[in-house]
């Protein structure tokens, strides 16, 4: 087969060009109003490195030199439709709520593909290994195969096939460990003996390792997960780049390995918690458990109405919204959005005060309520909101707990220093909420028992469908 | 360490603060669409399967191509497509029908 030195040039500057497009196109993410067309920017990007690189295979390629077999064709041709008709259909009918089981699921088949990739590389390498390949190889299928059995659990939690509770059995500590030291050391053996069976042991003891890594991590934890997953997933594409020693690979594989660590470290900041002491797990609450274990010991509340709600917000001029994690639970964003509308329609400012870790992924508050057809330009992060409690008539907070308690401003407890939303300040407050029971912190919330705070007991979307009914009929 | 290694370690290493720095800056509001657009990015991978067809030439190998080609065609196809069906429902303005309704009156 010829080389063409031209074409191996051409190819290395559409790669610079993509590239930009994937830089370029995060960029645009800043605001909702150019997002939409970065996104197409880094789609288009894509698009032109993977086209390259096809015309390159074929026409003549100078480091995997050799005609591509015929098979070999075959099964990349019927694995990309196979994949596209699959990815294509998954992303069209996903419900919002199940966004982050999609995300986690395409973490899985990326972390997967890298691994195969070095795989195959291996295979074709032989004997003729050195540190610098064998290292990348040695990361590649652990980061890789870690985050594909690993986001398949954190999947499967999210979508209830899985316990969301944490997961433990006895030695399961010990296996983990185990599971670590036999990938690593496995994957450090490979320098000096670079037999295939040993590969197939580091992929196997890493697959065993993500699986017991993600089983221990109670479902509200998930928003760090699944950052994590994808930062590891991006590494793994970087490793996978370094193997076969292509550029795009490793600049797209860092630049998402980038962000899902900086997504982790802001997650792991809004809840008060290390990294590292959520990867460990063992603690954290499942999806059902939270809120009705207990109900606070006879804790003086005043509770209040549907009615009484209605007429408050009526006569509002300024509402915010407080969402929280029983509200995406109970699947109540739509009468959500529909009550804000409502108020919004009668000339009330009304805001959403959405803490980073609302929801089960990382800004999945945003997007439920943006589904719900709630402008973007009325979600405020908790930075931008938390001077408005101060003029704000009436605080509506639906299914947030911990975030909004102010016990996190003393010292001396479980959420000392969390960052929360100065919900207290507000000159009135309603909770929805179905009991006085705990948030995930194990914590009496001293909101609830504040001098201007009422209680509506009731599930999220029954509570929220009754003040709208209520408004409704109020306003006639 | 070879050059090659080392202009890709560069790369590996600019890559990455460029990405810090890229990524620090988007809103809270956009996290979920971010972190699946970026989910999309790592579907690059699919290149990499390309280049491994070049290289198989036996039955394990032709299996893992196809493995490694659908799994990182379902990332990019699906990634891209469910941001941007995603960044497709914010808007700046609620739908027109609703904010055609008089303000601040009592209907």
């Amino acid at each position: 087969m010829t080389t063409l030195p031209w074409l191996d040039t051409l190819v290395r500057l559409v790669y610079l060009v993509a590239a930009v497009g994937f830089v370029l196109g995060l960029h645009l993410m800043r605001s909702p109003a150019t997002a939409r067309k970065g996104n197409l920017l880094s789609a288009a990007g894509m698009a032109a490195a993977i086209a390259a690189t096809a015309i390159l295979l074929y026409a003549g390629d100078a480091e995997h030199s050799g005609d591509v077999v015929a098979w070999a064709t075959l099964a990349l041709v019927l694995g990309t439709l196979v994949g596209s008709v699959g990815g294509f259909v998954s992303a069209r009918r996903v419900q919002m709520t199940a966004m982050p089981q999609l995300v986690s699921l395409f973490n899985a088949v990326g972390g997967g593909a890298a691994a195969v990739v070095a795989f195959v590389e291996f295979l074709r390498v032989g004997d003729a290994v050195t540190a610098g390949f064998a290292i990348p190889v040695g990361l590649d299928v652990i980061i890789g195969s870690v985050t594909f059995s690993g986001s398949l659990v954190a999947a499967g939690k999210l979508q209830g096939w899985v316990s969301g509770a944490p997961i433990t059995f006895a030695g399961s500590r010990l296996a983990t460990a185990v599971s670590a030291v036999v990938a690593l050391g496995g994957a450090a053996w490979i320098v000096v003996d670079s037999s295939l069976w040993l590969l197939v042991v580091v992929t196997v003891a890493s697959l065993a390792f993500g699986i017991l890594m993600v089983l221990p991590i109670g479902g509200a934890d998930m928003p760090v997960v699944i950052s994590l997953l994808n930062a590891f997933t991006g590494l793994a594409v970087a490793m996978a780049g370094f193997v076969v020693d292509n550029q795009i690979m490793i600049i797209a594989g860092a630049l998402v390995g980038a962000s899902g660590a900086i997504l982790t470290q802001q997650m792991a900041e809004a809840m008060n918690r290390s990294v590292l002491a959520i990867m460990v797990g063992g603690f954290g609450t499942g999806d059902a458990v939270a809120g009705d274990a207990a109900v606070g010991a006879a804790a003086e509340v005043r509770r209040t109405d549907a009615d009484d709600v209605a007429i408050q917000l009526a006569y509002a001029s300024k509402v915010i919204i407080v969402p929280g994690y029983g509200l995406a639970a109970a699947q109540a964003q739509r009468e959500c959005g529909e009550l804000g509308q409502l108020l919004t329609d009668r000339g009330i400012t009304v805001y959403y005060a959405v803490h980073p870790v609302a929801g089960r992924m990382p800004g999945h508050m945003n997007v439920l309520l943006a589904e719900a057809d709630v402008p973007y330009t009325q979600l405020k992060e908790m930075d931008e909101v938390n001077p408005e409690f101060d003029t704000c008539d009436v605080a509506l907070v639906v299914g947030a707990n911990d975030v909004t308690n102010p016990a996190a401003r003393r010292p001396g407890n479980a959420i000392s220093g969390m960052p929360i939303l100065d919900v207290d300040r507000a000159r009135s407050i309603v909770v929805i909420k179905r009991s006085l029971g705990h948030g995930y912190a194990g914590l009496d919330n001293e909101l609830y028992g504040a001098p201007a705070t009422s209680m509506l007991f009731a599930d999220a979307k029954k509570g929220l469908g009754q003040i709208l009914a209520a408004v409704k009929a109020y306003a006639g | 360490m070879s050059p090659d290694l080392l202009s890709n370690l560069a790369l590996f290493v600019l890559a990455l603060l460029v990405g810090f720095e890229v990524i620090s800056k988007i809103p809270a509001t956009l996290h979920t669409p971010m972190m699946s657009g970026a989910n999309s990015i790592h579907g690059v991978v699919l290149v990499g399967a390309v280049l491994i067809a070049g290289i198989a030439d036996s039955l394990l190998g032709y299996l893992l191509v196809f493995v490694a080609a659908a799994f990182a065609a379902m990332n990019v196809v699906g990634g891209y497509v469910v941001t941007d069906r995603m960044l497709g429902m914010f808007r700046a303005k609620p739908k027109p029908a609703a904010a055609a309704a008089p303000e601040g009156t009592d209907r």
